[in-house]
């Protein structure tokens, strides 16, 4: 595919008139990035007829410089330098129709520290372009000098757990179920048996802002008599995600102060806010020394089908730049979409200061982060005490297991479900880190548990039988090739 | 009450042969081992006494064991935790922390409610072993 360019120089190139993209100057096969280049890497699935290199070509320009026609104000810039360069496109494996194209941007075309400046051409005007059956933004390579312009998570992980006292186990969460319909008065009365009963974390769900049932005043206010009776019961830190999403910016820098009053660790916003939103929170948090928990509401629409949208890899790799603390990347075993592969992937960019090219993983590039705080990844959605074992092997130790209907749902109550959860997980990192296979082991580890934790053995027995396997819709394009031993 | 701080609280009370273990897996992953004690456990009391420094080049389980257990003689009525610190960049922070001596008896804490504006509330917690001296909270 990577044939030579056709690019048309000269006077020739400034015609009036409509000339093909790859002879604009946006097809380059012999350029190499520089290491100051931002690199998007889009899957192409070209109209019918339509030449995938002139495809890709189209939206390098399309996504840079171009328009539809020559324009002879080009002249007046270093118009070389801002056009984007398609540099490479490869047909996607088992997957007819379909290109990878590698295009460069040079660093000057975006404004420092703005996602929403970045996105606006990366993934603007580009993806209704009619030559194009389907587009998606697979992965981008960000380079340190621009990394450096964001601030990053307000917290990060490390700080995060000497904030809570918390080390050397996942962190346990719960969202309040059912999400909506609660008073105030009943819902902290979950928060607070959730806590007490051993989570880490209660969370507010991505609906719950202001409505006629429980306005947000009254579920603060609820909250943290909660939070703060659970923490002088256990004597430990306690926290519950406060959701400020809300109409406006004025609206949520309100309802975030008077989380801060009541000595709220947390605060919650959802990725629907738009970028430029939880960039203004980030600061905020920073500044207020809270943690930023993003409920990624919404992301589905976009992220999950292979053929058009934008991998959710890349929209983590914008949030750890936008600076939220927390972010869901899924579970691999519950009830939302994950394949395990490209799962990991999602949390090796939350949690890596450097990420490897890992084809099998979806990880395209090898990305520096350049000491940016590590974003903690959180697991929720269908998942249970039983399944402590797998989330531990899967998921690693710095993410949030939250588990809703499996606290909520326990036959003896709240207390009963955390407590459940807490023993699992406590015995299960026990086992681990005595050495035992406890991925295989799993299953008697927590039956050892159980005898003497009645609440582990009630949640162990209701949900023993509880799988979520579907086929997934978005698994990696690349299975892993053994290396020859050398 | 049980302060339930730390990685094992919800379990049974380690025995000496569970803790070697984690000490041991402690020392394989390359972190220091530190001893510290207190007999104020309030959720936000960061700095416990330390028994001496973290032991960077105390590379023994057994050793360990012996500093806990020369340290569990003579404050074997307060709270005692062990934590292994990672210095590695990028982390240079705990790894794990958790208790391996409690009081007898945990009073717990005391959470005190001061109603300040409108509805809200400003709140303390307070250990009941601090309406004791220091030194003679637990006796």
């Amino acid at each position: 595919m990577n044939e030579q360019s056709m690019t048309v120089r000269g006077k020739d190139r400034y015609k009036s008139g409509v000339m093909e993209y790859k002879k604009m100057g946006y097809w380059e096969p012999d350029y190499v990035p520089k290491d100051t280049d931002i690199i998007a890497l889009f899957r192409v699935t070209p109209q019918d007829g339509v030449d995938p290199v002139e495809a890709c070509a189209a939206v390098a320009g399309e996504s840079s410089t171009a328009t539809w026609t020559v324009v002879w104000t080009d002249r007046l810039t270093a118009a070389e330098k801002y056009r984007a360069k398609c540099y490479r496109v490869d047909p996607v494996p088992n997957s007819p129709g379909s290109y990878f194209a590698y295009i460069a941007y040079d660093l000057d075309l975006f404004e420092p520290g703005s996602i929403a400046n970045l996105t606006a051409s990366i993934i603007g005007n580009v993806f209704g372009f009619k030559p194009l059956k389907a587009l998606r933004l697979e992965d981008m390579r960000l380079p340190v000098a621009y990394v450096k312009t964001f601030q990053g998570p307000a917290t990060g992980i490390v700080v995060e757990r000497e904030r809570l006292d918390k080390f050397g186990r996942p962190l346990l969460g719960a969202t309040v179920k059912p999400k909506l319909g609660l008073s105030g008065r009943n819902y902290g009365r979950v928060v607070y048996e959730a806590l007490k009963g051993g989570l880490d974390f209660c969370k507010d769900d991505e609906n719950i802002n202001s409505q006629p049932f429980m306005h947000w005043r009254d579920r603060f206010l609820y909250c943290m008599e909660a939070v703060n009776r659970a923490q002088a019961a256990t004597g430990e830190i306690k926290g519950t995600y406060l959701n400020v999403t809300a109409a406006t910016m004025e609206d949520m820098y309100e309802r975030a102060e008077l989380a801060k009053q009541l000595g709220s660790v947390i605060i919650m916003i959802d990725l629907v806010i738009g970028y430029t939103a939880i960039q203004s929170m980030a600061k905020w948090a920073r500044r207020n020394d809270m943690i930023l928990h993003l409920h990624r509401a919404g992301h589905s629409t976009y992220t999950r089908q292979r053929l058009h949208g934008v991998s959710f890899r890349v929209i983590a790799k914008w949030m750890r730049l936008a600076g939220v603390d927390h972010i869901h990347a899924g579970t691999v075993v519950g009830k939302l979409e994950g394949d395990p592969a490209t799962t990991r992937g999602y949390y090796d960019i939350c949690r890596q200061d450097f990420n490897k090219t890992t084809l099998e993983h979806g990880v395209f590039f090898d990305q520096q982060w350049a000491s940016l705080n590590q974003m903690m990844p959180v697991a929720s959605g269908g998942i249970h005490a039983g399944q402590m074992h797998q989330l531990l092997d899967h998921l690693g130790e710095d993410v949030v297991l939250q588990f809703g209907g499996g606290t909520i749902g326990h036959p003896k109550g709240i207390q009963a479900g955390a407590t459940a959860n807490r023993v699992a997980l406590e015995a299960m990192i026990l086992a681990r880190n005595e050495g035992r296979d406890y991925v295989h082991e799993g299953p008697e580890i927590l039956a050892k548990a159980a005898q003497t934790c009645t609440p582990l053995r009630e949640a162990l027995e209701i949900w023993k039988d509880i799988t979520f396997n579907y086929e997934s819709t978005d698994s990696p394009d690349f299975v892993p090739t053994a290396t020859p031993a050398m | 009450m049980r302060v339930t701080q730390g990685c094992f609280s919800f379990l049974p009370d380690l025995t000496d042969e569970q803790i070697t273990a984690q000490v041991q897996y402690c020392l394989d992953k390359g972190w220091a081992v530190n001893i510290e004690f207190t007999d104020d456990p309030h959720p936000r009391n960061t700095y416990w006494e330390m028994w001496g420094l973290p032991m960077f080049d105390l590379r023994d389980a057994a050793g360990i064991l012996k500093e806990l257990n020369d340290c569990r003689r003579t404050y074997g009525d307060r709270y005692i935790r062990l934590s292994g610190f990672d210095a590695t960049h990028g982390w240079e922070s705990l790894r794990i922390s958790f208790i391996v001596n409690r009081p007898k008896d945990e009073p717990g804490f005391r959470l005190l409610r001061q109603e300040v504006d409108g509805r809200s509330v400003r709140y303390t917690t307070v250990s009941y072993a601090v309406d004791r001296p220091e030194g003679s909270r637990y006796e």
